[in-house]
């Protein structure tokens, strides 16, 4: 069954449409043509597929994560999406991204990234298709995360750090934008969520929701019945997204999202945008949003910099606005502590972000009781995470050890 | 209240095209931009266009990102735009420019109300499309604010046609695919854009992103009814040691302006 949003001009109910530079109309209309031809073409469709399956090793396993799940409280599945080429389910929409980029003759694509995640995907995918890549990172990023800056440059893309705003993700996104306004003729933006302006947000759930689609069917294979629980943590919203799509029009399997609640979510320092934001427009769209009084953009604050985003898409807002799904914050303490429950338990290293999912199962299964199952989004690998976590745990002091070496390593790229 | 129409009807009466300046309210400070403000009515705007200072200006290149900026970290409040606007709406008409949440936010009916109390004359939103506009419609309507909305050399003739239609005042056609920021060369993509707007619409079109200078100002008034002029006049203030020394320049910029405007040719003022 196909999603029924948004409707013909990109709302989810209240939420969602475009609010854009007029400049950006015809590049938006121009990307919502090529995408809506390109999903009713078979061929299109057919080499997204097997680029799925040959490039990205997919469909990711179902893990039936039973040590965990002693642990949760009710059956756990985790969707091995860490287990993708580039060790998070990015891959899906940058390659299908990609293909559209390609099907617009496009040639040159930009691209925002926070902790480098989506940069290194969508240069990933830029080197397999032959596409030049600009990913605009804030300068306090390419500070934190200079092992992804390194990774970026080695598959050839360009990195700008960006030094206006709050020198993070959302200032980025703003770069990215004015790059775009001023190359539309040649660039494709590659946006990295389910956010931003129509048909960004319809666009990415479509490329991600793989994820639901192969969950769903796992699960009735498994099971030989849906899920009760369908868990993923929410940044922007895509893998989130992507998971929940499957499962939107069965009443019965309940859809949970889990926003970064940071220092707590009375302290203020945390991303948790649909918990604790307001109705307003950022980037394209109208969703929750961190904002202050005056409606300016309030920073966010998560240790897991995939979810450190002061909005959200605006399918999820409009979610939550039906009640279809609920959102949760989950602090980094209650993520950093699932996080080594899961390396413990199963020999997995989750993604900070995907350990704020795995944070909230715990929850989820005192309310749905031990019967329950739940298919958790293991959206990432934490491979990437290793400094964060040893810093966070006192393991050893890796962060002056990994700083050179990579110091050492980008300086060779550049 | 007073429509900036009219205004830049006048203008094209008297053989010249009007001139738009533009200024963040709040930079450097509240006090400081309605010095600032008259200042620009002094050096001879016909409009005056004052900036909401916003936190994601995605329109605004490096030069009024700093003057936005500066002016949040100075405390600039959403209120104070009304009392700039007070400052400079008894001497020209005057428009407020402005991203859209922070009129979300401070709620749509009450932004209207609070700028016509002000004697502002309307609203120009660079991020707000006639198609998700219909509560600004409404309630510009309701306090009779004139409403420019924005076209783009990338704008096809039915876009063309739902901006015209959705405009008070004139129409704000950007001269150049890109953001705000002064140009050494005046945009090619302009005098076509203006052509095709002039097919679907009568009301006055002004020009606006890139323009520096009086030689500038002239190009663009031989096709336009207004000229619209920000980042350099932000840029003199940025480069300005003091107050004095920024209203002193920002008078003397915006009368070279204004004499290309005139159509009076005449190179970059010399010193
Ligand atoms: C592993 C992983 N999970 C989740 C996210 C959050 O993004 P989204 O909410 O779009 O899924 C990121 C973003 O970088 C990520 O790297």
């Amino acid at each position: 069954m196909t999603h029924p949003m948004p409707d013909a001009t990109g709302h989810f109910g209240r939420f969602g449409g475009r609010f854009m530079p007029e400049a950006l109309i015809a590049p938006l209309d121009e990307l919502e043509d090529c995408w809506r031809t390109a999903m009713a073409d078979d061929a299109f469709t057919g080499e997204f597929r097997r680029l799925l399956s040959e490039y990205g090793g997919l469909p990711s396993l179902l893990y039936d994560a039973s040590r965990f799940s002693e642990v949760v409280g009710a059956r756990v599945l985790l969707k091995r999406e860490d287990l993708n080429h580039t060790g998070a389910h990015k891959i899906r929409n940058v390659l299908g991204q990609a293909l559209l980029t390609q099907r617009m003759g496009k040639k040159r694509v930009i691209a925002e990234t926070g902790a480098g995640q989506h940069g290194v995907a969508a240069a990933t995918a830029c080197a397999y298709f032959g596409l030049e890549c600009v990913v605009y990172m804030g300068e306090v990023d390419t500070e934190r995360q200079a092992l992804n800056v390194a990774r970026m440059k080695m598959l050839g893309a360009e990195v700008v750090p960006v030094a206006s705003g709050s020198r993070t993700l959302k200032d980025a996104i703003n770069e990215a934008l004015r790059d775009w306004v001023a190359n539309v003729d040649s660039t494709h933006y590659l946006l990295g969520t389910a956010a931003g302006a129509h048909p960004f947000p319809a666009m990415v759930r479509d490329f991600t929701r793989g994820i639901g689609d192969e969950a769903r069917a796992q699960s009735l294979e498994l099971l030989g019945r849906l899920p009760d629980g369908a868990l993923a943590c929410v940044g922007g919203g895509s893998n989130a997204i992507g998971l929940f799509a499957a499962f939107v029009d069965d009443p019965d399997v309940r859809l949970f999202g889990f926003e970064a609640g940071g220092d707590g979510f009375e302290t203020g320092r945390h991303a948790a945008t649909i918990s604790a934001g307001e109705v307003g427009v950022l980037h394209g769209t109208r969703s929750f949003l961190l904002q202050d009084e005056d409606g300016q953009t309030v920073e966010s604050h998560s240790i897991s910099a995939g979810l450190d985003y002061p909005g959200v898409g605006p399918e999820h807002a409009w979610l939550a606005d039906t009640g279809r799904a609920s959102y949760r914050p989950i602090t980094d303490a209650q993520a950093m502590d699932a996080m080594v429950v899961l390396a413990k338990t199963e020999g997995i290293i989750p993604a900070i972000e995907s350990a704020h999912a795995l944070a909230g199962a715990y929850d989820v299964a005192t309310e749905l009781g031990p019967d329950a199952t739940l298919v958790v989004c293991l959206s990432g690998r934490g491979d990437k995470d290793m400094v964060t976590a040893a810093t966070w745990f006192d393991l050893v002091d890796l962060s002056d050890v990994v700083e050179d070496v990579v110091e050492d390593a980008v300086g060779d790229l550049s | 209240m007073t429509s900036v129409g009219p205004t830049v009807v006048a203008a094209r009466a008297d053989g010249r095209a009007a001139l738009i300046g533009y200024l963040p309210a709040g930079f450097p400070t509240v006090e400081g931009s309605i010095a600032l403000m008259q200042a620009l009515v002094d050096g001879g705007v016909d409009v005056v266009e004052v900036g909401l200072p916003y936190s994601d200006p995605v329109i605004d290149g490096p030069t009024i990102q700093a003057a936005a900026e500066t002016a949040l970290a100075a405390g600039s409040r959403t209120t104070d735009v009304f009392h700039v606007v007070e400052a400079t709406a008894a001497r020209v008409p005057t428009l407020v420019m402005t991203y859209w949440n922070p009129v979300q936010r401070y709620g749509v009916e009450r932004f209207a109300a609070d700028l016509a109390a002000a004697g502002g004359a309307g609203l120009i939103t660079p991020d707000l499309i006639p198609d998700e506009a219909g509560d600004w419609v409404t309630a510009a309507d309701r306090h009779d604010l004139d409403k420019v909305f924005l076209v783009a050399p990338s704008s096809r003739s039915e876009r063309l046609r739902l901006a015209a239609e959705h405009c008070r005042g004139f129409v704000y056609a950007t001269a150049v695919m890109g953001v705000t920021g002064a140009r050494d060369e005046t945009s090619s993509a302009a005098p076509g854009l203006v052509r095709r707007l002039r097919e679907v619409t009568d009301l006055p079109v002004g020009v606006g992103l890139g323009v520096s200078s009086g030689a500038q100002a002239a190009e663009v008034a031989s096709y336009a009814d207004a000229v619209i002029v920000g980042s350099a006049l932000v840029r003199t203030v940025l480069d300005a040691a003091g107050l004095d020394e920024a209203v002193e320049s920002v008078t003397k910029l915006t009368r070279e302006l204004a004499g290309g405007a005139r159509g009076e040719l005449r190179g970059p003022a010399q010193s």
